[in-house]
């Protein structure tokens, strides 16, 4: 790749609904390491081939470290303490041991009963007000909201106030700072009172890591806790719940593949999450440390590199029909959750809340379907996130 | 450690593992994602943290760090 190569404005487009934008597929074949500006930073690079992609995320030359102090590409204008995804090991490696022992495939398999319990909650009450309801609103938005209250030790009751910061922090709104104020003086109340009395939940964890171990900060628990277990914890799974139920009622036939044959519903969680990006734009871009060259061309110490986990996981070298939703796949290597030492530390969560919310929809609503078409769904616009507000459905 | 040949074994349960590349990228002189699958790249590595905080912090508690000579589990710590 040279430098006079043509610089494109990123984000390309907003794509509505779960489709991605054809640029994606384009430049993964034909400029598989593109030029890209967005809205604020630096000219990056952009790699949409999976060899490349995994190879940017695991690489110790490529550092998100080093981004910090740069004029990082990004899609909003506030440069925010990036806690936990702005270090490299081994400085990583100190936080992510602490807040990753509670989100463990084996401690996640212990609360899953918990979620389902919970699940089930929330629909009784959805079915109990009757048909038509919005998914979004009584199911999707409650739930991973409560499995994740109890399973950090914070308080339900204060879930209106969550939601405030969740969107607030996933938009590109001016209120930003205000609410990452707000949402770490609310954080810090709960630190105190677990100061006064330990608890045994995942935040009176946190808190004795600070005090006994002084393996954390004061800064670096309120982040972990706050904006890396629970925002984050809400608003991926509260988005993605809507987007898959979406795709399986606009596409009858993998509804009713699923409905045949349930031991595919894990399965069918990992297609959906291949297919369906969270959040379609790059993020965190990489700061080579050195000169490297990737399979599709050289990246200089100092560039930035962002990588595209949707191109990534459309790749044809790696998935056969890659276009395709396929709950039958035998592999399924997708990077829905990113690669390396920044994999979502909630994945094991995110993946069981997914399959049981699923479950949950498929056993209490046989006939469902959506209730006004298109027009009952409504998306969130301007949001780092992308999936429907309003999921309006029937029974 | 004390004694200085003391070696350390690392194994990946390839059946647990599904790839995430954490341990990679918190050990990356021990361990390497090959064919989608995290594999140590020697049998037996020199005493290194590293190893044991891969091993700590694999979600699917798929890799195990054992003292080579005794065999006493060093990692994942339950």
């Amino acid at each position: 790749m040279t430098i006079d190569q043509e610089i494109r404005k990123y984000p390309f487009s907003e794509v509505p609904g779960i489709d991605i934008d054809p640029t994606y597929g384009l430049l993964r074949s034909t400029e598989p390491l593109a030029r890209v500006q967005l809205p604020y930073g630096e000219v990056c690079w952009l790699a949409t081939r999976y060899e490349d992609v995994k190879t940017v995320l695991t690489d110790p030359r490529f550092s998100r470290a080093a981004a910090q102090g740069k004029d990082q590409p990004r899609l909003r204008e506030e440069m925010t303490y990036e806690g936990i995804i702005g270090l490299d090991p081994p400085d990583h490696t100190r936080l992510r041991k602490l807040a990753g022992k509670a989100l463990t495939a084996r401690r996640v398999n212990g609360i899953r009963e918990d979620a389902q319990r919970i699940a089930n909650e929330y629909v009784d009450d959805m079915i109990a007000k009757g048909s038509p309801g919005d998914l979004v609103e009584m199911f999707a938005l409650p739930f991973p909201i409560t499995v994740i209250c109890e399973l950090l030790g914070v308080p339900f009751e204060d879930r209106a106030q969550f939601r405030i910061w969740t969107e607030g922090l996933t938009s590109t709104s001016e209120q930003l700072m205000t609410y990452v104020e707000q949402l770490f003086g609310y954080m810090g109340n709960l630190v105190a009172q677990r100061r006064e009395q330990p608890t045994d939940d995942l935040l009176g964890a946190l808190v004795k890591a600070r005090d006994e171990g002084d393996r954390l900060t004061e800064q670096e628990l309120l982040s972990i806790a706050g904006v890396g277990l629970l925002l984050t914890g809400v608003e991926t799974v509260s988005t993605h719940i809507p987007n898959f139920v979406y795709a399986l009622l606009t596409k009858p036939e993998l509804m009713a593949q699923l409905r045949a044959d349930r031991s595919l519903v894990p399965a069918a969680v990992e297609e959906l999450l291949r297919m369906i990006p969270l959040n379609p734009a790059a993020m965190f871009p990489r700061y080579a440390v050195e000169d490297v060259e990737l399979g599709s061309g050289l990246v200089r110490a100092g560039e930035p590199v962002l990588v595209s986990l949707p191109g990534a996981n459309r790749d044809p070298e790696v998935f056969d029909n890659p276009e395709t939703f396929d709950f039958t796949r035998e592999q399924n290597p997708h990077v829905a959750f990113g690669h390396g030492p920044h994999h979502c530390l909630g994945a094991q969560l995110a993946r069981m809340e997914l399959q049981v919310a699923l479950h949950t929809i498929l056993d209490r609503f046989p006939e469902l379907r959506l209730a006004d078409g298109d027009a009952g769904v409504s998306w969130k616009s301007g949001l780092l996130v992308r999936g429907p507000n309003k999921l309006l459905v029937a029974w | 450690m004390t004694a200085v040949d003391t070696r350390w074994t690392v194994t990946v349960d390839r059946d647990a593992c599904i790839g995430t590349g954490v341990c990679a990228g918190a050990a990356p002189r021990q361990i390497e994602i090959r064919a989608g699958k995290a594999s140590a790249l020697a049998p037996e590595t020199a005493p290194d943290e590293a190893v044991i905080d891969a091993a700590d912090m694999c979600p699917m508690s798929a890799i195990t760090v054992r003292d080579a000579a005794s065999g006493a589990l060093l990692a994942p710590e339950e």
